[in-house]
């Protein structure tokens, strides 16, 4: 097979565009720059010049701090426009912003805003590259990326990797680029939530879904926790807090019925208590510190790799 | 001032013509319509050959947007999208600003200049809140043709209720907006793998369906007439088809883009596709079209929603719900209908003539001899590229795009509109 | 592709142990030199020319560099190159660095190198080896130590080839640019 060294498209929008050859060249891209991260001087100066317009229309530290860091890492120049202090209390689209934005000769835009699709909004309209930092519960490639990136670090492939993702799939974005994501890739993906939080046409994609969490922990060898966001018991989703943690909590009990060497993810924050306990969180079988050096690795390569 | 119309094949299902005739259009009424040649000395001869000639055809689901959103459309530019589409008579929906809900907008209306005909639609309920009945009387002896509360259902089943008892005595069609809101509540695109691909919050079928039982439920308890607008789900068609079985009063139109497009037009979050009821699945399009053939659906008709681009533009789900539809719907039903033979013709021209006017119970739509001469006439070859809307807006997804089957001539009360490419 | 090979293995290793001894003979008052080739061809050729410098009693580390992120010339290149990675597991400070190519052009690449050298630490001394000197300068560089000098034409593309990523050793010349850079 004649390896890539491209991708395909000038931005970066969702799993669901990229292919497998192009998930690979992102993550061998990104193993090769994570190198730089352990310079004295951790700074290359690859996008000399070159300007990135963060544009957060939701709160977020943790993927704008992931996206900054890897952008000053290449050298690149940072605009950081922030729901609070942009336009678009005055009224102003997200087009106009964005249009005026690159009037200033971005190379990058890097958005993330609660509509589905706002990123491909962007994307046909601006020469820019527009990075999808999570739109809605569309899609959140980079995370996707990032977990792809730990688990073949751990693992070495995904090929029949049996992995489950455990909570809130109806609202989740990472749930969403992850199944597209990890299936490209070859894992067996299942999901395990309350029927109120799983999609309703779940089953014409073909992931299996479980309701019980110790049948479903059973034989995995990644357990994939999403936060579970308070807000959807108020919208009556499900009775309470109380009840979802008896249900869905990982805890060590529920790990007795997975794999003896099975791995713990989850896109943080994470709820410590709610959706998994903290001792697992902190367990050698939790993956999730190295998600996020993987995060600032992920991000550069994505720099490198768009025009 | 005479106009002859000949060689053309004349379909007036109101008068069971279906055959090749010459039409005689003088001062503005039909003359006639006969098979021999006539010996008239016409001054304007329209040679039709290869072409339909049918009444001017009704689309009894507009959005005028006149008075409030003139920015978006106004009486006058809608009517001429109107006649570029082959309609000459148009029923306006009260989701104006402020809404037809009182006898001074429905005399607006008729006192704005136009050049097709514009039949008003009054609100069900003052301000179309759901709450208390409109002045029905006033407004249907001022002209409106039904009522409907288009655009938002009338949610209390009890008023509901009240709206189809009380206008028995007028014998006008309730139109109903069949949604239930706390189902469809901030949902954008049909419930389904769409939505769960774009991770939209869908808008699930049965919030159609179940106020599609509903109203049809209380038309038979009330013996009452119902009118379901822009029907989009299997299901609802089945309720209407059981309901039609049953024999209650129920009557429901579709939209070309129901029976054209799927949720599937959406991948690329084009904010032209989104509209409400939304589009749905090839299983709906095909029972939307077993609907159409088997007259369980009597009408097609627009539901033409002109938007500003700078609110289609938006982000998808702050972008308004809604695509013009008039200067499309012919090439469409063509289409989607004839092409694939799912209706005759006469089947296609009774759904934009004599079943609305039935339902609506209007002059329009005949090409009996001293009716208005309205006339519109098809060439059902002619490929086209939809290119010049005459409306205010653009928020058509089939600009730009190549159609076949054209509108070539619009005749209303006896002045010919020519339409070029 | 079409080129004419002008030097074959047993030349290439020839030159290759000319460099050796070169490189043994300007640094006979060090201890400890380190070697670093730049990627690609420039890899192996430093590892072989350690190979043979540890057989003669020399003391040696062997690394590699990556330049493609500091290259200044990505926006004129339509392919953007794979990033291969820099490979240097040990400390460069106040050591003798001897960068090893294996086709000295426009000295683009080795400026490049340097830049990166500068952000990875401060050797005492940084020298520079190729295997061909083609002339055609562009930046006021030159090499410590040369295999071979090539009379080239400007538009000529001179290509190495070697063992380890390419299964053999020889060195050709191709007539115009349509092949891929080096």
């Amino acid at each position: 097979m004649a390896k890539i060294t491209e991708l395909k498209n000038k931005d970066l929008l969702g799993m669901k565009e990229l292919s497998r050859e192009e998930i690979e060249l992102i993550c061998e891209t990104a193993e090769t720059l994570k190198e730089i991260l352990e310079r004295p001087i951790k700074t290359v100066p690859y996008l000399r010049g070159k300007t990135a317009c963060f544009l957060f229309f939701e709160p977020s530290t943790r993927t704008l701090n992931s996206f900054s860091l890897a952008a000053k890492r290449l050298s690149c120049d940072i605009v950081s426009v922030s729901a609070s202090s942009s336009s678009a209390l005055k009224g102003e689209t997200l087009l106009d912003t964005a249009k005026n934005i690159e009037a200033m000769k971005t190379n990058f835009v890097v958005v993330r805003h609660s509509v589905p699709g706002s990123a491909h909004l962007l994307a046909r309209q601006l020469s820019s590259s527009v990075i999808n930092a999570g739109d809605g519960t569309h899609e959140h490639p980079t995370q996707a990326l990032l977990d792809i990136l730990t688990i073949k670090e751990h693992f070495g492939d995904l090929e029949r990797l049996k992995i489950l993702i455990v909570g809130d799939i109806e609202h989740s974005r990472v749930a969403r680029s992850n199944i597209w994501a990890m299936t490209k890739l070859g894992a067996e993906v299942s999901l395990c939530g309350p029927p109120t939080l799983i999609p309703y046409s779940i089953a014409q994609i073909g992931v299996k879904v479980y309701y019980d969490l110790k049948e479903a922990v059973k034989d995995k060898d990644i357990i994939y926790i999403l936060r579970l966001q308070k807000e959807r018991q108020e919208k009556g989703l499900f009775p309470s807090i109380r009840e979802y943690i008896n249900l869905y909590c990982i805890t060590p009990e529920v790990l007795k019925y997975a794999k003896p060497d099975a791995r713990i993810m989850h896109p943080g924050p994470v709820n410590r208590g709610i959706e998994l306990t903290p001792e697992i969180a902190d367990s050698s079988k939790s993956l999730i510190l190295g998600q996020v050096l993987n995060g600032v690795a992920i991000r550069m390569a994505i720099f490198y790799l768009l025009k | 001032m005479k106009i002859l119309i000949k060689n053309g094949r004349v379909i007036d299902p109101y008068n069971k013509i279906d055959k090749v005739a010459e039409i005689v259009i003088e001062d503005g009424k039909i003359k006639s319509v006969t098979s021999h040649q006539s010996p008239v000395t016409s001054k304007e001869i329209i040679d039709a050959k290869g072409c339909i000639v049918t009444p001017g055809l009704i689309d009894m689901h507009t959005h005028l947007r006149e008075p409030g959103r003139e920015d978006k459309e106004t009486i006058l530019t809608g009517s001429r999208a109107a006649l570029h589409g082959g309609f000459t008579t148009i029923c306006c929906m009260p989701n104006t600003e402020p809404p037809i809900d009182n006898i001074g907008i429905v005399k607006f209306i008729f006192e704005s200049p136009k050049e097709c005909e514009v039949l008003p639609i009054g609100a069900i309920t003052k301000g179309r809140k759901g709450e208390q009945l409109s002045e029905i009387g006033d407004i249907v002896t001022a002209g409106c043709v039904a009522i409907s509360d288009d655009g938002d259902p009338v949610e209390s089943a009890e008023i509901m209720r009240y709206a189809l008892e009380y206008s028995k005595m007028f014998n006008i069609p309730v139109i109903s907006h069949s949604e239930d809101k706390s189902l469809s509540s901030n949902g954008v695109i049909n419930e389904g793998i769409m939505s769960l691909k774009l991770g939209m919050k869908g808008i699930p079928r049965i919030a159609e369906e179940i106020m599609v039982a509903r109203d049809i439920q209380l038309a038979e308890y009330l013996d009452a007439r119902v009118h379901i607008a822009h029907i989009s789900t299997k299901g609802s068609v089945e309720l209407v088809r059981n309901a039609k079985k049953r024999g209650v009063k129920v009557t429901a139109e579709a939209t070309p883009h129901h029976f054209s497009l799927t949720e599937d037009s959406l991948d690329s979050f084009d904010t032209n596709y989104k509209v409400n009821p939304p589009l749905r699945t090839k299983e709906d399009v095909k029972a939307i079209k077993q609907g159409l053939k088997d007259n369980t659906i009597s009408v097609i008709a627009s539901d033409h929603a002109p938007h500003a681009y700078f609110e289609k533009e938006l982000e998808f789900t702050n972008a308004p719900f809604g695509m013009t539809g008039l200067e499309t719907a012919i090439s469409l039903s063509i289409k989607e209908l004839i092409e694939s033979k799912i209706l005759s013709w006469n089947q296609l021209i009774e759904k934009f003539t004599v079943c609305p006017k039935n339902i609506l119970g209007i002059k329009a739509g005949t090409l009996t001899k001293g009716a208005e001469a309205n006339i519109t006439i098809i060439d059902p070859n002619k490929e086209w590229k939809f290119k010049k809307t005459f409306s205010k807006s653009s928020n058509s997804p089939f600009l730009g795009k190549k159609l076949k089957g054209k509108v070539i001539y619009t005749i209303f009360k006896g002045t010919v509109h020519k339409w070029e490419d | 592709m079409e080129g004419k090979r002008i030097i074959e293995e047993e030349e290439f290793q020839e030159l290759l142990e000319s460099l050796t001894t070169k490189i043994i003979k300007a640094n006979r008052d060090v201890n400890r030199v380190i070697l670093i080739g730049i990627k690609r061809r420039g890899a192996p050729l430093a590892k072989r020319v350690a190979l043979q410098m540890r057989d003669r009693g020399k003391d040696v580390l062997v690394g590699s560099i990556d330049i493609n992120l500091y290259r200044d010339d990505l926006t004129t290149i339509d392919k953007k190159p794979m990033v291969y990675g820099t490979d240097i597991p040990f400390d460069i400070n106040d050591e003798v660095v001897i960068l090893i190519d294996d086709v000295l052009y426009t000295g683009r690449t080795l400026r490049a190198a340097l830049t990166e050298f500068a952000d990875l630490g401060r050797p005492k001394k940084i020298e520079y080896a190729c295997l061909i000197d083609r002339g055609h300068r562009e930046l006021p560089v030159c090499a410590n130590f040369i295999g071979k000098i090539l009379e080239t034409k400007q538009k000529e593309i001179v290509e190495v080839r070697v063992k380890e990523l390419d299964g053999e050793d020889y060195v050709m010349i191709v007539p115009h640019k349509h092949g891929k850079n080096n």
